[in-house]
């Protein structure tokens, strides 16, 4: 988990001249590389805080300052449509959040904690499984949701996400509860807590960070999504937000855009996703690169 | 719920060493759930898209619900039918450069960060971070935005460079920079998992290792070469392997771009052109033999990652 933070800190070494000259010029060539990267999320958020008059001129307006509004936003929000496919997005995540939790959290006590017949099996499918892309089966998903009529439901689509989010929630949990030594718990109970107490009162607690983690991927996956939500919801009224932002860009070449209304809607979208990744990001490279970093 | 009726069992037969019962139902109780999900989500589609694929499932068999089997010519259309070979030829090659510069920019960036001073390392790694953090659909209005051809800024910045004429130049509008700027975008998203895991990598090169290879009359590039590069090459694999599983996956950026610009076939990578063959074609047949090969390429790159994950979880 520390393994962003650097090893070794220099301790107390002076640094010659030249060397400290050269950490300065690289520094500045970091800081220009960071604004250049970030300038798409300011140009988003500036953007969305300039009145339309102002973006339909032909020289942009790269500081908003005295023109700041908030109309973009108004407009969004008066929209019922922002609030219909919120609804959508905001249910569809619970569900997969919730279930995703629950199905991985016993699946990955299963595997770090027993040795069972088919366990290397199960394994195997479920790291297979993480890496399979949406566009490789959303046809036939379509067909099946479709044919038990589920198409522009929460159900439909919840299972769709369950299924392709719970393999990586397991492989992530099982990190967590294989670093909980089982020894804690056989202390316990040889204090007297019945296996379950135990587990309730001296893993579960440890486990909570792994949880939290774990649930805010869940839900990244889930407000993300685009690929299977636009075959299986296809009714206006069933949108989520991804699909409902989209709608802003379709046949952009064609017509006139609000595009300040288009940016207030990204980053209303955009938002929480920002602060929840950065709750977790630590957790993320390692666990996907971790093995590799540690050699 | 599952442990606590199971309970008993345990501390019966082996209180000492709790993870090796074998005739326990208990973990099987627990991955039901997972599998069950598994199966319904992923399995039945899978197995529904194997069969189609050997079917001649077209818009005709839909109303009838009859598709006759074809044994593998769907398979011989999709390697011989130059349509779709150029489908496959432009992901490919699209997947492959972008993955190739997302890695190399990543380096790039996680050498900055060791170069650079406090300050700036935590400047670039928060700017990366916000970067990183943009779901796919907003980062995507926001670059068709900047590429606008009418009022966007890429065009108003180049057209300022002398001898530049970008005034409502339309990148969406040819298959080549349609692509570039699906490149670009892309590599924007990327870069920053890659910079993060490659300076993680880093971060375990010793000073001392470093320091003595300076001593010795290396320069620069020999540091990297014959230093840096061996010691983070598990890394390294493993990053390039993910992004080039990731950028075969480009479905998102693609629909949308083609949203903004032209749908045209020309403008199409796998995951557009299944779409389009899908839902658009109701040719489910070769849709599903087209997935089958998407699947089976994602397979074969990742097998190493995989085995690699796999040997973590046996230790």
């Amino acid at each position: 988990m520390a393994t962003l933070a650097p090893t070794t800190q220099a301790p107390a070494r002076r640094p010659r001249d030249p060397r400290r000259i050269r950490r300065i010029l690289w520094s500045a060539v970091a800081i220009i590389a960071a604004l250049i990267w970030v300038f798409p999320v300011y140009w988003m958020v500036s953007s969305s805080l300039l009145p339309n008059r102002t973006l339909m001129s032909f020289i942009p307006t790269f500081f908003p300052g005295a023109e700041t509004t908030f109309a973009n936003y108004r407009n969004v929000v008066a929209d019922g449509s922002f609030f219909s496919a919120l609804g959508m997005s905001v249910s569809i995540t619970l569900i997969v959040v919730v279930c995703c939790l629950i199905f991985a959290f016993l699946a990955a006590i299963a595997i770090s904690r027993y040795k069972f017949r088919g366990r290397k099996s199960f394994v195997l499918a479920v790291l297979l499984v993480q890496m399979l892309p949406a566009e490789g089966l959303f046809i036939a998903q379509y067909k099946m949701i479709s044919s038990v009529g589920l198409l522009n439901s929460i159900i439909g689509v919840s299972v769709i996400y369950i299924a392709a989010v719970v393999p990586f929630t397991i492989w992530m949990l099982r990190g967590f509860v294989a670093g909980i030594p089982a020894e804690l718990e056989e202390a316990a109970m040889v204090d007297g807590l019945s296996r379950p107490q135990a587990f309730m009162r001296i893993t579960f607690p440890l486990l909570a960070p792994g949880l939290v983690a774990s649930g805010v991927f869940a839900f990244l996956q889930a407000w993300n999504e685009f690929t299977v939500a636009l075959v299986i919801l296809q009714s206006n009224s069933s949108q989520t937000l991804p699909l409902w932002l989209r709608g802003f860009i379709q046949n952009s070449a064609s017509r006139e855009i609000d595009w300040g209304q288009v940016m207030a809607s990204s980053t209303l979208v955009a938002v929480p996703v920002i602060i929840f990744f950065l709750i977790v990001q630590g957790r993320m490279t390692s666990g996907l690169v971790g093995g590799a970093v540690k050699g | 719920m599952t442990t606590v009726q199971a309970s008993p069992a345990e501390r019966d037969t082996a209180p000492a060493t709790p993870p090796t019962q074998r005739s326990s139902k208990v973990p099987h109780a627990l991955i039901l759930p997972a599998v069950i999900i598994l199966l319904i989500g992923m399995g039945y589609p899978l197995i529904w898209q194997i069969v189609t694929s050997t079917q001649k499932f077209g818009l005709s068999s839909q109303f009838s619900g009859v598709a006759p089997f074809v044994g593998i010519d769907n398979y011989v259309t999709l390697f011989t039918d130059p349509v779709i070979w150029a489908v496959v030829g432009r992901s490919l090659l699209f997947c492959i450069v972008t993955a190739a510069i997302t890695v190399i920019w990543g380096g790039l960036f996680a050498l900055l960060m060791k170069a650079a001073g406090k300050v700036g390392r935590l400047i670039l790694q928060i700017c990366l971070l916000l970067a990183w953090s943009m779901p796919v659909v907003a980062a995507m209005t926001v670059w068709i935005w900047l590429f606008d051809y009418r009022r966007g800024v890429v065009n108003y910045l180049l057209n300022m460079l002398p001898g530049v004429e970008m005034d409502r130049y339309n990148w969406l509008d040819t298959p080549g920079t349609f692509f570039l700027v699906a490149s670009i975008i892309v590599v924007w998203m990327s870069v920053p998992f890659v910079a993060f895991s490659l300076y993680a990598g880093l971060t375990q090169v010793s000073d001392e290792v470093m320091e003595a290879a300076q001593l010795d009359g290396s320069n620069g590039w020999q540091r990297v070469r014959f230093i840096i590069l061996p010691m983070i090459r598990p890394v390294l694999m493993i990053v390039l392997l993910l992004q080039l599983i990731w950028d075969l996956r480009v479905f998102a950026q693609i629909q949308m771009l083609q949203d903004a610009g032209s749908g045209a076939g020309e403008f199409d990578l796998l995951g557009t052109y299944i779409y389009k063959l899908g839902t658009g074609g109701g040719d489910f047949g070769m849709a599903s033999a087209v997935s089958i090969f998407v699947l089976a390429i994602t397979i074969a790159i990742s097998w190493y990652y995989v085995r690699s994950l796999l040997k973590e979880d046996e230790n």
